[in-house]
């Protein structure tokens, strides 16, 4: 099944205007229920302004956005409906916390979409234990968390709608290394056992080959590639002219094969790396002195 | 040769609600020569931003003693040559841009110090060059990638010939061509104008590429060295909530296994190279 499908979607900021820019431009673009999707393009390449079109945040200039099958502006009043179907987390989330306790902001979504006190509950705690946040915090205010801990509120909250497709608008820019692992490891778990569509945005080569199966790369407002992610960083030259990069594993790798090494041409990650040359040098996987 | 920032002992908490202090630093002592480009990392916490808030006097120590160019920061009168020293660059771009106009902008500093008008003009010329934006001067700041307004917030410090840069973590939002261009034009301006640069950021590959890399874990100072000898630490900096480059992640590993690699790699080309001579003395032959 395709949870998203775009057709011909353009979008126009201050159309009439000599402000006009049209920040994405037909773009045609599929994706199958279950996948994990990461989003890649330089800034103003027309990332926010698309996946601000899966719940309805913008309304298309022309062209359709169809989810799980539906017009999303087919009939306006559906429009909440999708609110809660696709959840959007923003850069810097914890900008967007407002409650007295952290219950009470993870309970925001799921109380609006009309569900009982007790599925709440269960939301809530769900939601909670899946981004590492424990009993006791639920009842602080979330202004007294660090940082870290107000963006996994904020994540939380998104997931307590149980949103059948998930878009996460770079989630770990500023984190430190650990708090960066933690997040995505968690949002992974979360999209292997719910199954559910997510699409990750982020500046970060490296974390789109840990996570992500599949790569959306956008450029000059419209869809330059969608592939596997090995396909896609086997294209480094092109990836760089976008003002991207690729993994530096991947550019390491480039550069064995520049000295002539028959090594495979699509390496993208630390496992995968270390593997390829230990079997190379004939010290196979589980031969770690 | 001088010492542009020096830390003795200092030890700083952030009052909490019962008059008590919430200790972010544990007495840091750290002297900055004038000329260098330090890294300094840490994880969400360690009192890295906390300290660099104290190199151009915007917190001042509870303990211990911070100088800038010689002047003690808790002297209130000095403040003005202080921060004049000592410029910031912060995360955001959004939040450090003033003007409508990009040179106006960049001009905003040096007429708040009161320059001479002409002086002006060549300062914000000067400047503009330096960052690679002089062809942007007459833009309207908001239409201009993020890497760019890192690089116009840049040359508003510049063009109050500061003597020191601190930045925090100036490319977190960027792109990674804005990274790149943000990352080269720190380096120039400390190779060929000599500013002291010290740089806060959560990437390690961009720590390589400085002289001194200084990491934080809870207050205290866990390591002070060249990259090379910081980055040997692989394991230690795990435990701390970093990570290394991953050219060194990699050559660590294959270590591990028992291949037989130099230490310290830092760098791709490094690591190419290393690997290359280990796959050929296997026999693993170039086609």
């Amino acid at each position: 099944m395709i949870a998203i499908k775009t057709e011909e979607l353009t979008y126009t900021y201050s159309a009439g205007t000599p402000f006009q820019k049209t920040a994405i431009d037909h773009v045609n673009l599929e994706i199958e229920q279950g996948e994990f999707v990461g989003v890649i393009g330089h800034t103003g390449s027309g990332k926010s302004t698309l996946i601000q079109h899966f719940n309805g945040l913008l309304k298309p200039t022309s062209g359709r956005v169809l989810i799980n099958g539906t017009d999303l502006w087919a009939k306006e009043t559906n429009l909440r409906e999708y609110r809660f179907k696709v959840g959007l987390v923003f850069q810097y989330p914890e900008y967007q916390l407002f409650e007295e306790t952290v219950y009470k902001d993870i309970a925001f979504g799921p109380v609006n979409m009309g569900l009982s006190p007790a599925q709440v509950d269960e939301r809530v705690r769900e939601a909670a234990n899946f981004v590492g946040l424990r009993d006791y915090h639920l009842q602080k205010s979330p202004f007294e968390l660090s940082g870290g801990q107000k963006r996994r509120v904020a994540i939380a909250g998104v997931l307590a709608m149980n949103p059948d497709i998930l878009v996460l608008d770079e989630p770990t820019a500023g984190l430190d290394p650990k708090g960066r692992d933690s997040i995505l490891g968690q949002i992974k778990r979360y999209h292997r056992e719910r199954g559910n569509t997510v699409l990750l945005v982020s500046h970060s080569m490296e974390d789109i080959a840990r996570y992500a199966r599949k790569v959306l790369v956008l450029n000059r407002s419209g869809v330059a590639m969608y592939d596997d992610v090995a396909k896609v960083f086997s294209r480094a030259e092109e990836i760089t002219r976008m003002g991207l990069s690729v993994p530096q594993v991947t550019r390491i790798f480039m550069g064995l094969r520049e000295e002539g090494f028959p090594v495979s041409e699509s390496v993208y990650t630390m496992d995968y790396a270390r593997e390829e040359l230990l079997s190379l040098l004939g010290k196979g996987a589980g031969n770690h002195a | 040769m001088e010492d542009i920032i020096s830390a003795e002992r200092v030890v700083f908490g952030y009052p909490k609600e019962d008059n008590q202090l919430n200790i972010v630093l544990r007495g840091v002592s750290l002297t900055i020569p004038e000329g260098q480009f330090v890294a300094v990392l840490g994880h969400n916490g360690s009192g890295k931003s906390t300290l660099a808030k104290h190199f151009n006097a915007i917190l001042v120590p509870n303990e211990g003693k911070v100088t800038v160019c010689g002047i003690d920061t808790t002297d209130e009168n000095k403040l003005y040559d202080i921060r004049q020293q000592v410029g910031m660059v912060f995360q955001n771009p959004d939040n450090q841009i003033v003007a409508t106009i990009v040179e106006e902008d960049v001009a905003f500093g040096p007429e708040n110090m009161g320059v001479d008008p002409a002086e002006i003009r060549r300062r914000v010329d000067e400047s503009l060059s330096d960052v690679g934006m002089t062809e942007y001067r007459t833009h309207a700041p908001h239409q201009l990638s993020g890497g760019q307004k890192q690089r116009i917030a840049i040359a508003g410090i510049i063009a109050m010939r500061p003597r020191c840069i601190v930045l925090d973590e100036p490319t977190a939002m960027l792109d990674p061509k804005g990274r790149r261009e943000v990352l080269s034009v720190i380096k120039r301006l400390n190779r060929e104008n000599g500013i002291t640069v010290v740089l806060i950021t959560h990437y390690m590959e961009e720590a390589a590429q400085a002289e001194r890399v200084v990491v934080m874990n809870d207050g205290e100072l866990l390591f002070d060295a060249p990259p090379r000898e910081v980055f040997s630490h692989v394991r230690e900096l795990k435990e701390v909530g970093l990570d290394v480059p991953q050219a060194t992640e990699l050559c660590w590993q294959l270590r591990q296994a028992g291949v037989d690699l130099p230490g310290g790699i830092l760098t791709e080309a490094e690591a190419v190279a290393a690997i290359s001579d280990a796959l050929r003395k296997k026999g693993v032959g170039a086609r």
